[in-house]
């Protein structure tokens, strides 16, 4: 079984799972729980001056029949008072030495960062997590991402915190920007020891169209949120491995956004991340999902020879590069086999309305000198059964990959390598050889 | 639901019969509406003898648009309800679903999802106003006959401006569909909002009024620009055997009339029920006592199960519902003991004994009827001769359409009637619409 412990900035941790600083991570009793599921760490629901929040404060987007596929929230920071999440903080520690606690803080001034640091680290924290990220009621008093959208204001408050703790200081940072490396550099200069990201997105996840009021609906208002969950994913991740693959990001990187299952934690990890941190997933199926995170992230890595989870950090990074650095000769065509296609369709339908109506159903004709490799057998199963099995003509395909996704079938349509032999030529290559003019533009 | 103008009677023995697919409440709907993929070109419209835009309605449904959905269901069959609650979906749409070529998970509930867009529609009286309706033109047409072929052409000609009467011999319109189909399907109730439906879109009911009797054929001919012949079938078939009209022996159609309809009556001192025939009423009727508590309930046919015309999905269910089946029973007579039903004495000298039997063998044809219709000619079945594409007949005045022409199913009457409608409006020279209901579907 792989190793799948991690050190982030000198922090130990079992594995590479932590609970985000969330709901979940509101009390002791949930952390220890937690802890007795699986978790590694848990990053503690922010601390600071105890919070008022409203009710309610969750929206939720639902895509069919799936469930909280995008998640919002305007609740705040704690709302406990400080002594008891301090006396906590301590009980957790104790009776869980080797897991991970880390204390997420929000405050104001110079002299609170100063103090609550000191409490925090005395109380038993084996890191500080900074709030720059929330985007919704903390930063209209000056903090959360206020503070993340600023990158001299954060260097200066990051370099407070460095400057008084003695254990490991992450900076969180907000996804509410236009280049996530903009407050990551910053983070880095003020002499962070790592990073966590993203916080929540700025959202409106809905209007009460009832009401006339945006969800969450508070009485007969509401206000933006953080938007959340599965949904998220692919900005996290884009943020993430941008970091990932700056040079001037030298610290580790804590992943979060939409981390659902041990897939997604491979992915955050094979794109530079040490740990990753969870709150939707948990909040919709329980603190019982790090079993099967755990246990899918071994297997994997066992199956892919992999020691330990380190082998597997940033693994995919290298071959994220630009669009003008991309294979230009690289082609794929669909194929949709007859076998499995139940009729529906869809694909013959999103071709034609979005794509290059390369996809015919069975009466159509071939155009001479086409190749279509499945033709014969979807008009046979047509024929046979009246099932409208479509067919590709790869001469006409781009490989734009559509069908494949509209499909329902599993496995129905794969993308076939219909390269044949061309050599590697990407936009950049072009430009180098001045080749990249492409007839039929505005000067010809 | 919309108040009633034919009242049922109280104490019926159906209304102790569970519906067996209760309506959806909304977010079971979507749900079910969800796992709908929204097929191209869907082969469950293709099988839709009306061709509701199957797809599009259940998208509706997903949508929260149920009044739009509910329009694309009446658009092609203003008998959508019905339709919804009787059809053989098994058979039709959901046997189509491209889920079964997957096994991967079941059909969509088509009909379940097709009750809840109209019953939402029925229940807060907005169905009416969801369709098109031209202003009056004058046209006066008659239908006779009250069940899914006459009120789905009434319909469809009111909305088209025509003043339209239905005449009904009964004293409650609706035809089988009041009063001939199971309860677990479909009670009268729930049959009659249709009917008052049809009504509110401008169509004139008159029951109590017999065609040939009341007034002659030739003279509502006369009296009107159209007519269209919708009366069904006629009695149950009968045996012709021994003892068939003694106590305790009822022709199918007439004994679930008499469960449906009949105020007071009862099943009490029924111990053993047989009922004869293999056909889809018998299995109805068969169901029906199973239902109704009768311990030991036989059904009889003539030859083997493989043989049997009615639904194998249906007979399965009869047989979790405790009936046995007795094949190869030809009945020779009824025996009656103290002017009691004893047994039924089968031809090979088997005796099935019985309190009860139900002869379910089919229903006359009311050829003669028809044919009473100037110009309207009959088959050598007794059926009437109509185009099958328009219900046209030999008399340039009268469509025929419906089961009185040899369809089975509502949903067909109702393809009927709408065909009717169609080729009567064009007879009438009626301006077409763009966004006339009965353009909708298949042609």
């Amino acid at each position: 079984m792989a190793d799948l412990s991690v050190n982030f900035a000198g922090i130990q941790s079992p594995n590479p799972f932590w609970l985000a600083s969330a709901p979940p991570t509101n009390t002791g009793d949930q952390i220890m729980r937690a802890f007795d599921a699986g978790w590694g760490g848990a990053v503690w629901k922010t601390l600071g001056d105890p919070i008022v929040d409203t009710s309610s404060r969750f929206g939720s987007i639902d895509v069919g029949n799936s469930r909280m596929v995008g998640f919002n929230n305007i609740e705040l920071i704690t709302d406990r008072p400080l002594d008891v999440n301090l006396r906590e903080i301590r009980e957790v520690k104790r009776k869980y030495p080797k897991h991970v606690v880390i204390a997420s803080l929000m405050v104001e001034s110079k002299e609170d960062w100063r103090d609550i640091i000191k409490m925090c680290i005395d109380a038993g924290a084996d890191g500080l997590e900074l709030n720059f990220g929330c985007p919704h009621g903390m930063c209209e008093r000056g903090m959360g991402s206020a503070v993340g959208q600023e990158p001299e204001v954060l260097k200066i408050v990051a370099g407070w915190a460095v400057e008084y703790s003695t254990v490991p200081v992450l900076v969180k940072l907000t996804p509410n920007v236009g280049d996530i490396r903009v407050p990551g550099v910053a983070a880095v200069e003020a002499g962070a020891h790592g990073l966590s990201l993203i916080n929540t997105i700025k959202s409106i996840v809905g209007v009460d169209l009832d009401k006339m009021v945006p969800y969450p609906v508070v009485g007969n208002r509401a206000t933006n949120g953080g938007y959340c969950g599965p949904a998220v994913k692919p900005i996290a991740l884009h943020m993430v491995s941008s970091l990932g693959r700056d040079p001037r990001i030298t610290v580790p990187i804590s992943g979060i956004g939409g981390i659902a299952t041990w897939r997604d934690a491979a992915e955050f990890i094979a794109m530079g991340c040490t740990s990753v941190q969870v709150c939707t997933a948990v909040m919709h199926y329980g603190f019982r999902i790090v079993e099967d995170m755990i246990d899918g992230l071994s297997n994997f890595l066992d199956e892919k020879g992999m020691k330990s989870v380190n082998e597997l950090r940033g693994k995919a990074l290298p071959a994220y590069t630009e669009w003008g650095d991309l294979d230009l000769n690289y082609k794929v065509a669909a194929q949709i086999d007859p076998e499995k296609c139940i009729g529906c369709d869809l694909c013959y339908v999103a071709c034609r309305d979005t794509s290059v109506h390369c996809i015919h159903t069975a009466g159509e004709p071939l155009i001479e000198g086409h190749r279509a490799p499945t033709r014969d057998k979807a008009i046979a199963k047509a024929t046979a059964t009246g099932v409208h099995v479509p067919w590709v003509d790869w001469d006409e395909c781009t490989g734009c990959n559509l069908c494949s996704h509209v499909c329902p079938v599993p496995g129905c349509i794969t993308m076939v390598d219909d390269t044949r032999g061309k050599p590697f030529e990407s936009w950049n290559d072009r430009i180098a050889k001045g080749t990249n003019k492409v007839p039929g533009g505005l000067r010809g | 639901m919309t108040p009633q103008s034919h009242a049922l009677p109280a104490q019926r023995l159906e209304s102790g019969i569970a519906d067996s697919k209760p309506n959806y409440i909304p977010g079971d709907a979507v749900a079910e509406a969800n796992r709908c993929l929204y097929c191209h070109d869907a082969p469950c419209i293709t099988a839709c003898p009306t061709g509701i835009d199957i797809p599009t309605f259940i998208r509706k449904i997903s949508t929260g648009n149920v009044k739009g959905s509910a329009r694309t269901i009446l658009s092609a069959n203003l008998l959508g309800y019905s339709c919804a609650r009787v059809c053989p979906v098994e058979a039709l749409c959901v046997g189509a679903c491209v889920y079964n070529a997957w096994h991967r998970s079941p059909p969509i509930s088509i009909g379940r999802l097709q009750r809840f867009a109209v019953e939402t529609v029925l229940s807060d009286g907005s169905a009416a106003g969801l369709l098109s309706k031209a202003a009056p033109n004058g046209k006066k047409v008659a239908c006779v006959g009250a069940g899914p072929a006459s009120l789905a052409c009434a319909g469809y000609l009111a909305l088209e401006g025509c003043d339209v009467t239905l005449y009904e011999k009964r004293e409650s319109p609706g035809g089988l569909n009041v009063t001939g189909v199971a309860p677990y399907k479909m009670n009268a109730e729930s049959a009659m909002t249709e009917v008052e439906f049809i009504r509110s879109l401008g169509v004139t009911i008159k029951t109590g009024v017999e065609i040939g009797k009341d007034i002659a054929p030739a003279k509502l001919v006369d009296d009107h620009d159209a007519v269209f012949v919708g009366v069904g079938l006629g009695a149950d078939s009968k045996l012709g055997i021994p003892g068939e009209d003694g106590a305790g022996v009822f022709g199918g159609v007439e004994w679930v009339e008499k469960m449906k309809l009949e105020s007071g009556y009862s099943l009490e001192g029924v111990r053993r029920a047989v009922v004869i025939g293999g056909g889809n009423t018998a299995i109805d009727v068969v169901r029906e006592l199973a239902k109704l508590g009768v311990p030991d309930v036989a059904m009889l046919y003539r030859r083997t199960e493989a043989e049997m015309p009615g639904y194998k999905h249906e007979m399965e269910l009869a047989r979790k519902e405790g009936v046995r089946l007795v094949e190869k029973a030809v009945p020779k007579q009824f025996v009656h003991a103290d002017g009691k039903l004893a047994a039924v004495a089968l031809a090979d000298g088997r005796e099935v004994a019985c309190d009860l039997a139900i002869v379910a063998i089919g229903q006359g044809k009311l050829g003669a009827f028809v044919s009473s219709f100037p110009g309207v000619a009959t088959t050598d079945k007794g059926l009437a001769l109509g185009d099958p594409m328009s219900g046209a007949t030999g008399n340039p005045k009268v469509w025929v359409g419906g089961d009185v022409t040899g369809g089975e199913l509502v949903v067909t009457a109702a393809q009927d009637g709408k065909r009717a409608a169609r080729s009567i409006a064009a007879a009438l020279a009626l301006p077409s619409r763009e966004d006339s209901p009965m353009q909708a579907g298949h042609r």
